[in-house]
């Protein structure tokens, strides 16, 4: 297999339908999974809960809560009590599809083509690889900027934002385009900025697992070898800072877009 | 690569999520954290109100403590000045007793010293009598000159 065939392999999912009505199965259903998890392992916590001294787990659930309670209280004006449940479930599901991209990229295509014994099935780990997942979550948000601008503004407080912001009255068509991009490019920006930082951290572990593959033949494998390791390590070292780094400017970005959906004075 | 039907499942599970998360996680957790908030304010309220107490409790054990002592002075001074009253009303009264004892001891030191003069003078008369006889033998009698003899016993 050459490395062109060997990266588009990897970066193809295993699909079941036809054009628009194509559902990538690998993504659903390892996003499903790690929601799943997420609301197994809180059901289980939530049944040994203790208030005066709680154990280590609760102690770690209780950080990441007081995380982003803090930021949800630093950026957002006001009180609303959808906000930092929606802010934690970002964190936490984004934090974890990122992760799937530190299992080591050939583990589980492999266990998964040995299972199916489909020596070229297609598996495509990482859910926040696929641009869907990230705009689903992008449009989700978007969908709930819209409803709080016109809930707060009410529709003649948000059309006027359109109409009156950034330049004033005497600007109106240009400030229709400009507040046009600058709402359009919120969820545009939260669901790119996640996909191409998720998609370029796979690609590089992808080529560092080509050295591997493809240099280290006969005795040259006693150099490649190790490098690959060390490049390995290096990158997941760094990497583990991306995953979080994007799962906290998600779920940040969501938060101060919402509050400013939530600020009257525009 | 391409978008496709994949978004809309994600939408939904993105949603449930969220639900989910609220109801099992986000919610008695944050509630249960808020509870240990406010338990521990209460608690440190408690200590310093209890602090303050304590020493408004000093405080009075102080007053208390003084007026005490005061009252111990009071009391004491009082009985040392009663005591040097009955020491002296003792001594007073052991004076008067002693110098009854010693007027009535003088009476009868002075009745006896009469008793025994009369007795005396009586004796001597007998004796000045009889001293007399001898003497005179039978010239003097007795009765002829007893108011002589009487005179000369008043003089004795």
């Amino acid at each position: 297999m050459g490395t062109v065939e060997y990266i588009q392999h990897h970066l193809t999912n295993n699909t079941i339908g036809e054009g628009f009505w194509t559902f990538n199965m690998d993504t659903i259903i390892v996003s499903f999974l790690l929601g799943a998890l997420i609301v197994f392992v809180a059901a289980r916590l939530g049944k040994q809960l203790e208030t005066g001294t709680p154990g280590g787990f609760q102690n770690f659930v209780e950080s990441i809560l007081d995380f982003v309670a803090t930021n949800v209280r630093d950026a957002f004006p006001g009180h609303n009590p959808l906000i930092a449940p929606l802010a934690l479930t970002i964190f936490i599901w984004v934090w974890l599809m990122n992760f799937m991209d530190l299992i080591p990229v050939d583990l589980l295509p492999w266990l998964f083509q040995l299972i199916t014994g489909d020596s070229h099935a297609y598996l495509k780990v990482v859910p926040t690889t696929d641009l869907n997942t990230t705009l689903a979550m992008a449009f989700t948000v978007f969908a709930l900027i819209l409803y709080y601008n016109i809930k707060i503004k009410g529709v003649w407080g948000f059309t006027k934002v359109f109409l009156f912001h950034p330049f004033g009255k005497f600007f109106v068509p240009f400030n229709i385009v400009m507040t046009l991009i600058e709402e359009v490019s919120k969820p545009l920006s939260l669901a790119l900025r996640l996909f191409g930082n998720m998609f370029a951290g796979e690609l590089v572990f992808l080529l560092i697992a080509l050295i591997g593959g493809t240099l280290a033949v006969g005795a040259a494998a006693l150099f490649w070898a190790p490098l690959q390791v060390l490049l390995d390590l290096g990158w997941l070292i760094f990497h583990l800072l991306v995953i979080t780094l994007q799962a906290f400017i998600f779920m940040v970005l969501t938060i101060v877009y919402l509050g400013m959906a939530h600020d009257e004075g525009h | 690569m391409s978008i496709n039907a994949t978004l809309l499942i994600q939408i939904i599970a993105f949603v449930l999520l969220i639900w989910f998360v609220n109801k099992v996680l986000w919610g008695p957790l944050s509630k249960l954290m808020e509870e240990r908030q406010k338990k521990i304010a209460d608690g440190l309220s408690a200590a310093e109100k209890g602090k303050h107490e304590l020493e408004l409790a000093e405080q009075k054990a102080k007053e208390v403590l003084k007026d005490a002592k005061a009252q111990a002075q009071n009391v004491l001074s009082q009985a040392e000045k009663r005591g040097s009253e009955i020491v002296e009303d003792a001594k007073v009264k052991a004076t008067e007793e002693a110098d009854r004892i010693k007027a009535s001891a003088q009476a009868e030191i002075e009745q006896e010293v009469s008793r025994a003069r009369e007795q005396l003078r009586k004796e001597v008369a007998t004796i000045a009598v009889s001293g007399a006889e001898k003497i005179l033998t039978k010239e003097v009698n007795a009765a002829a000159h007893s108011d002589m003899l009487d005179a000369l016993v008043k003089q004795i």
